[in-house]
């Protein structure tokens, strides 16, 4: 069979295993699992706002799994993506609040610059200390959220405060970096960086499949040591997936902020950083299915947000369950294949 | 502000207490992580199960009307939790990060859910009777549990297999003893106590659960682990010590210099972290993880 067709039933039967695992919640708490199904299914598209929201929530999540997959792609575990999305967002905001004024060709570039750059530089520090100093990333980027959240907090809180505004927030960014909403989604805050996911997926796939450095990724996520062998430079790649990886996940930042809020509100991300994880282990790494995957996770993200309104016992967080549950499935599938594989050979034996 | 730097010995004393009281979960959890990472199994998902723990203290102390109960309850299901996670990482051998991630989510998503499956809201639980809570109990629980644990690691046959499983599964094998048995149940082990820990955050620092009440503290045990090198009683004196920080955060949010202006207690909320991340980068003297942790046992 073909490699990613079987890839992608193996997905769509992990989906299915999860899905008949987070019922059992559901009907542990006396709900129909018909109706939240039909909850989670139909609130996603019932309008053309309902749609536009899972397209917000997609966006996200998507950068979130690209960001997870160029770790992953070189044999590293990014578990910092929440914590780069926050510096991504905080040098977004610094741009537009300290320059208010640059004109509007070039200001939301300048502003995805600057949240690219801090979070290409966040995510760089695990990287640098694994190569330099033998410190495992997952670690390091744990405590590198928690510190890049206390850093955020410090900025909003006594740099870019909005003075008029009790809640904990900044200052609103100059109007010349604001996106506007396609008027199609009435309303739901979704413009321009809907087709960048696209194209993204593409331009990672490509990097990956056709580009030297994609090559050279590859080979050191599969053996460091035949890569070091063959002349690639275990530091380079380290550092420039780590690097990548931060950047994507920096994009977060100034999407919800240039096309949603406008300012730096803390803790706007309800967790977007570990979403990826979900979404790109469901596409195995392939950037052109987490799209797909990403896609699918906010269909039921935003079905959930639903649940706390058309169900009684159900709320929202239906979306963190079935997203673990997803996660434990398919990290757990080798053994199950090969377990079935097993009895199998011993039935025909 | 001026008051509490001109402080008299028993302001001093009152930090030093508060700072042993909320240490007290920490040091639960950083043992729970203990009994996983040094029998090889890496463990993220400390928080998750602290978080369980909370909203499962809080519930069977109501319902029994004991805090006691409150804390075995804990224990009862975090010897689930933690057999689930050992299910996930020995048995079907999936990457303990993952694994660890997952068990994360899912705490934060069954928690409040449950909650409002028994208190009609997501958001925080009803508040425990002030007899269903702990007055001072788990201070005393976790000023003695890490010197038992110390004692077992190094003093009974258990202890040394315990500590070689995360070294050199092999030799294990070689003696005869499972290696799967033992750290199949050093995580259930493992996850009684962080759950407990939970529980003495819910019962004895609060008096109800609220969304997401473990706020990083599995992540600080994890790091208390790391910065005490493995070892319970070291790991027991970093918990005393981010215990600290959190008092002093506690104490100096919301005062005010004379011009008005407030402390940022965010560069003290860093602390922990920078400090672990310090001493992970090896700047102050070597971290040395168990030999064999994250590694996935083949028959």
């Amino acid at each position: 069979m073909n490699p990613t067709l079987k890839q992608i039933l193996t997905s769509l039967a992990s989906i299915a295993l999860a899905y008949s695992l987070g019922m059992f919640f559901v009907l542990a708490a006396g709900e129909s699992p018909l109706l939240v199904s039909k909850v989670l299914f139909r609130s996603a598209i019932a309008s053309q706002y309902d749609l536009g929201m899972t397209f917000f929530y997609a966006i996200p999540f998507a950068l979130a799994g690209f960001s997870v997959a160029l770790a992953y792609r070189s044999g590293l575990f990014n578990i910092g993506a929440e914590g780069q999305l926050n510096m991504g967002a905080l040098g977004c905001a610094m741009m537009g609040i300290f320059y208010p004024n640059l004109p509007a060709f070039v200001a939301p570039f300048a502003a995805i610059f600057a949240a690219l750059l801090f979070g290409g530089l966040w995510g760089l520090i695990p990287a640098v200390l694994k190569t330099e100093r033998g410190s495992h990333e997952v670690v390091t980027s744990i405590m590198l959220n928690f510190i890049a959240a206390a850093l955020c907090s410090y900025f909003i809180l006594y740099i870019l405060k909005n003075p008029e505004s009790q809640n904990p927030e900044s200052k609103t960014l100059g109007s010349s970096y604001l996106f506007k909403s396609f008027e199609f989604f009435q309303g739901a805050p979704v413009g321009i960086f809907l087709f960048a996911i696209p194209v993204l997926s593409i331009l990672i796939y490509f990097f990956f499949e056709k580009s030297i450095l994609g090559f050279e990724m590859k080979s050191a996520g599969s053996s460091l040591e035949a890569a070091e062998a063959a002349g690639i430079s275990a530091r380079k790649i380290q550092w420039l997936s780590f690097a990548l990886a931060g950047a994507t996940a920096g994009l977060i930042g100034s999407v919800e902020i240039l096309s949603n809020s406008g300012k730096f509100k803390m803790d706007f991300s309800p967790g977007y950083g570990f979403s990826g994880i979900a979404v790109c282990l469901l596409a195995r790494g392939n950037p052109l299915l987490i799209t797909i995957s990403a896609l699918f996770f906010a269909w039921l993200h935003k079905g959930a947000m639903d649940l706390d309104i058309e169900t009684e016992k159900m709320t929202r967080d239906m979306t963190s369950i079935l997203q673990a549950l997803i996660i434990a499935v398919v990290a757990s599938q080798q053994s199950v294949v090969n377990f079935v594989k097993m009895r199998r050979r011993k039935f025909n034996s | 502000m001026s008051n509490f730097f001109n402080s008299e010995s028993h302001e001093l004393l009152a930090l030093l207490l508060s700072s042993l009281r909320v240490s007290t979960p920490l040091i639960f959890a950083a043992m729970a992580g203990f009994f996983s990472e040094r029998s090889g199994i890496v463990n993220i998902a400390l928080e998750g199960k602290i978080l369980i723990g909370s909203l499962t203290g809080v519930l069977a102390a109501s319902y029994f009307h004991s805090p006691w109960m409150g804390l075995m309850g804990a224990a009862v299901v975090g010897l689930v939790i933690g057999a689930a996670y050992a299910l996930m990482t020995i048995i079907l051998k999936a990457d303990h990060i993952v694994s660890g991630v997952a068990l994360n989510l899912f705490a934060a998503g069954i928690t409040p859910l449950a909650c409002n499956y028994f208190y009609g809201a997501s958001g925080s639980s009803a508040s425990l009777a002030s007899e269903d809570r702990f007055l001072s109990a788990p201070v005393y629980l976790a000023l003695v549990i890490p010197f038992l644990i110390d004692f077992w690691s190094r003093f009974t046959p258990s202890g040394l297999w315990h500590r070689v499983a995360g070294e050199e599964p092999k030799a294990l094998k070689g003696a005869g003893i499972s290696v799967l048995k033992l750290q199949f149940t050093s995580l259930m082990i493992s996850g009684a106590l962080a759950s407990m820990g939970g529980a003495v955050l819910s019962t004895f620092l609060s008096s109800s659960f609220s969304r997401n009440m473990s706020a990083g503290r599995g992540f600080i045990a994890l790091a208390a682990l790391i910065l005490g090198r493995w070892k319970p009683l070291p790991t027991f004196f970093a918990c005393l010590f981010f215990g600290l920080s959190e008092a002093l955060q506690i104490r100096l949010q919301g005062l005010s210099f004379s011009d008005g202006s407030t402390l940022p207690v965010q560069w003290i909320f860093i602390l922990p972290y920078a400090i672990t991340l310090i001493v992970l980068a090896g700047f102050l003297g070597r971290s040395r993880a168990p030999k064999a942790l994250g590694r996935i046992q083949s028959e």
